[in-house]
Parts: C-alpha cells; sequence; structure tokens
C-alpha cells in the first residue's frame, strides 16, 4: 500500500469541556479536518480508560489521540492529571510490546484553540499515513 | 445394600472423568493430589479414565468414546505445541463439561510470557544458547531433526501461545497458579451433584483479592508513590500491606478465591487468579491501577515514576498476555 492510497483510521478522545469545544471553534470556522480523525467525546480525558486504547487498536485503529484540557484547566481538577500518569504507562505497555508509540499521542487543548487541534489532528493523521496501517494485533 | 456393592454395582455408572495437561508445570497437578484422602473418596464415585500424571492409559481410550460422553475434563496447561491444541480439540469433543485448570489454562499463565519471542529464539535459546545445554549437534526439534533422522517428527510449537478458550469454548474456570485444592475439590463434588453455577463462571470469589486479605486493614487511603519499591532491593514489614509500604501488589485489581496464600506467605499479589468480572484486559486494568498511586504533576515527572516498573508487561501481564488484547509481541508469524 503505497501512502497515497492509505487512508488512516485514528481515534481521538476529545474532553467535552476543552478539546471538544475547540473541535467545534474548527466546525464553526467552517475549517475542514481530516476525515481519517474519528472523535470519541468523552466528560473528562481523565476517564479514558486504557482498556479504550487497546480496543480502539484491536478494532482496527491505526493511532490514538487523547485531548485534554491544559494544566490547571481541567474542569475537574484532576482528570488530566489522571490522563497524563494512565498515559505514561500505556505507552510504556505498548513499546514493550514492540508497538511504535508514536501512534499513540496525548496533548491538551484549550477551549478556544481550535487551530492547534486542528495542527495536532492534520500532523498525526500526516505520520500515521507514512508509517502505514497497524499490524493486527 | 452395603458400601461395597454400591461401588461394584456402580462401576457401570459411574460419571467418566479425565484430567489432561497441555503446557503446563506440574503444579495445577499438584492442586489435585493435594485433595489427599478426599481423593480416594471422589475417585470411588468417578471413573478416572485419563489422567497422564497418575495413570496408564493410552489416546485411544479417549477417541474411541462417544462424543459428549465424558462428564467433564479439566485441562491444565496453555496451548503451545500443535499436538496439545489437537488434543484439546478431541477432548472438548468429549466432554460435556471442560474446565479450564489453572492460570495457564484460563489466560495462558507464565507460559504465555514466550508470545514477548519468536518461536526461533526460543528454540535457540533453549536448545543452543543456555550455558547448561550440550547440543554437539545442534538438534532442533523440528521435521527431521531427531536423532535418526527421518525416524519420528516432534510436535511444532503453536505460536502464539494461547489460553484455551481461544481454541475451544470453555464452560468453567478455576483460576489460580495453581488453584487451591479446596477449590478443585469443591467443583469435583459440584460436577457429581450436578450444582455447577451458570455456565462459563469463573470459579472463584467475585470480589478482589483485598476484600479477603488479612493485609487490608492497613491499606491507606491516597498512597502516592515517587519511585515503586522492588522486593529484592529493601526489607519489609510483614504485617503492613503492601501498597502501604510501595511494594507493587495487584490485590485490588485481582479476583480473589486463593486464600491470599501469597500474602500470607509475606509476598505480594502478582496476579494470578485474573481479572474480575466485566474486565476486558488485566494488563490495562492493572495499568490504570498503578496510575492513580503515582505521584506525578507532569509527563516527565510520570515518565521517571514509570522507570521505577523495568519490566511493566512481566509485572501487568505476568499471568495474562497471552489471553491479553496485545497477546504477542511478533506479529509476523
Ligand atoms: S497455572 Fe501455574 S501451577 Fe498450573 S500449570 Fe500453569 S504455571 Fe503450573
Ligand atoms: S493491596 Fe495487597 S497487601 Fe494490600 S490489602 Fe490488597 S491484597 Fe492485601
Amino acid at each position: 500500500m503505497t501512502p497515497e492510497s492509505f487512508e488512516p483510521r485514528i481515534i481521538a478522545f476529545l474532553c467535552t469541556w476543552c478539546s471538544y469545544r475547540a473541535a467545534d471553534e474548527v466546525g464553526k470556522a467552517r475549517q475542514p479536518y481530516p476525515a481519517a480523525i474519528k472523535i470519541v467525546r468523552v466528560p473528562c480525558s481523565g476517564r479514558v480508560d486504557p482498556q479504550w486504547v487497546l480496543a480502539a487498536l484491536e478494532r482496527g485503529a491505526d493511532g490514538v489521540i487523547i485531548v485534554g484540557c491544559p494544566k490547571g484547566n481541567c474542569h475537574y481538577k484532576s482528570g488530566n492529571l489522571q490522563a497524563l500518569k494512565r498515559f505514561a504507562l500505556v505507552r510504556r505497555l505498548l513499546q514493550e510490546m514492540g508497538i511504535d508509540t508514536t501512534r499513540i499521542r496525548q496533548d491538551w487543548v484549550g477551549a478556544g484553540d481550535g487551530e492547534k487541534l486542528l495542527s495536532l489532528f492534520c500532523g498525526m493523521v500526516e505520520d500515521v499515513r507514512v508509517k502505514g496501517p497497524l499490524a493486527a494485533l | 445394600m452395603t458400601g461395597l456393592m454400591v461401588r461394584g454395582l456402580g462401576s457401570m455408572t459411574k460419571p467418566k472423568i479425565a484430567f489432561y495437561w497441555c503446557a503446563s508445570c506440574g503444579g495445577c497437578e499438584e492442586s489435585v493430589l493435594d485433595l489427599g484422602e478426599a481423593l480416594l473418596d471422589l475417585a470411588d464415585r468417578i471413573d478416572i479414565v485419563f489422567w497422564p500424571i497418575a495413570l496408564d492409559h493410552k489416546f485411544e481410550v479417549i477417541t474411541r468414546l462417544e462424543d459428549g460422553e465424558l462428564l467433564a475434563t479439566l485441562i491444565n496447561g496453555a496451548i503451545r505445541t500443535e499436538e496439545q491444541a489437537r488434543l484439546a480439540i478431541l477432548f472438548r469433543k468429549k466432554s460435556k463439561i471442560l474446565i479450564a485448570h489453572g492460570s495457564c489454562a484460563h489466560t495462558g499463565g507464565v507460559v504465555g510470557l514466550g508470545n514477548l519471542h519468536s518461536d526461533a529464539e526460543l528454540l535457540q535459546t533453549i536448545y543452543v544458547d543456555l550455558p547448561t545445554v550440550e547440543n554437539p549437534g545442534l538438534l532442533i526439534p523440528g521435521v527431521g531433526s531427531g536423532p535418526l533422522p527421518g525416524e519420528m517428527e516432534l510436535t511444532h510449537l503453536h505460536h502464539p501461545v494461547l489460553p484455551l478458550n481461544r481454541l475451544v469454548p470453555v464452560d468453567y474456570v478455576l483460576p489460580g497458579c495453581p488453584p487451591t485444592p479446596e477449590l478443585v475439590e469443591s467443583a469435583l463434588r459440584s460436577l457429581l451433584d450436578g450444582s455447577m453455577p451458570s455456565p462459563s463462571s469463573i470459579l472463584g470469589d467475585s470480589k478482589a483479592l483485598c476484600d479477603s486479605c488479612p493485609r487490608r486493614p492497613t491499606l491507606e487511603e491516597g498512597i502516592a508513590i515517587k519511585r515503586f519499591k522492588r522486593l529484592h532491593e529493601e526489607a519489609w514489614d510483614s504485617e503492613t500491606c503492601f501498597l502501604t509500604q510501595h511494594f507493587v501488589c495487584m490485590g485490588p485489581v485481582t479476583r480473589g478465591g486463593c486464600n491470599a496464600r501469597c500474602i500470607r506467605g509475606n509476598m505480594p499479589c502478582r496476579g494470578c487468579f485474573g481479572s474480575l468480572d466485566g474486565v476486558l484486559d488485566q494488563s490495562a486494568k492493572a495499568v490504570a491501577f498503578l496510575a492513580a498511586l503515582m505521584h506525578a504533576e507532569e509527563a516527565r515527572e510520570a515518565g521517571e515514576v514509570a522507570d521505577t516498573i523495568p519490566d511493566l508487561v512481566g509485572l501487568v501481564s505476568q499471568y495474562g498476555l497471552a489471553a491479553s488484547v496485545l497477546r504477542r509481541k511478533e506479529r509476523g508469524a
């Protein structure tokens, strides 16, 4: 498969209070974002269960991105901290199991920062397109 | 009627039971032998038609049976070779009830850690590289690799290692590495009394190990760990909860039912009874649990705390790698 013909599937877990609002901003501004990104809206990035990340990869996702509120801005005070700690271990687990960890990303985007979200999405889609599909688990 | 007559007459109709081992260490067989006198009593009520560790039967005994003629087969060990896969399928066909006996049959167990390597790597290590191995002819099991070429062919490795239920439907699970003799005995008695729980049950507790752990009163709230301690590095108190002392213990995310025997032996839990109901992946569940114990304010700090767990897969998947979503490192085969 050439990079041009491969359309990656990337699951984006977005927190309803910040990054999901940022995605709304992108929509309101009528800016297109890559169709490869499949958004799952969650109440808080800290609610993203590591099991969901594995389930996404098992069911055919080529990458996963988790976007929470910037430090100090969590609606529930420490949900993004929880997300950060989980991510450190999930990444390590995947790495030890031979999976390229740049397919798994985490970042922080405020409600008004549609531009940043868009650039995260575009960057990830392009990177994963070049890597090609994730080998079946 | 005397007891003797009952035994004599009953022999025609006694329920047939088989025990089989796949890739196992023998510990699960111990969990049956450790029944002691209770085993003699049970042996009176059943017809053990196959049990390689104790009785000298031939496989033809099994192939000649009608389908479903065995009341139950207990299989321990993981599926590591083609021969084990073939026999597990045969026992499934011949048994009304198939029980996965022990962690290896349940979730792949320690045998499942073989999935971190390719077959070639494993064979090379075991038959050639290990310092205690003498193998001047560099013989490695495979086609025609016997001392007399062409005479026999050893079974091939099955890649990846599988837990039993990834190969055939399993009716019940006796969890543990190995299960306690009490659990084995109660399963055998329930089989004979027809009082087994609903199918596909795991025959352990429904609550986490902490619930039945003698150290539970000393499990502190709000544990914040900057460095996970390791057992070979420091001494630990023999009465306080391991987590409170910053040693990893898998009790909170592991099914109870083991009588907390490791804790009573002053060792932390490593998860052999598997997850609680409703968990999709034992390793991911364990990762969420460990993350909650970590003290970190930013990514760099979280990475440093994570660094104090040198072999994360070996910790969170010690018994469950083959059953986990990630299940194998070598994906080519
Ligand atoms: S479950 Fe444990 S005791 Fe049983 S065969 Fe596997 S390693 Fe041995
Ligand atoms: S964490 Fe371990 S030592 Fe502490 S209560 Fe639970 S099982 Fe017992």
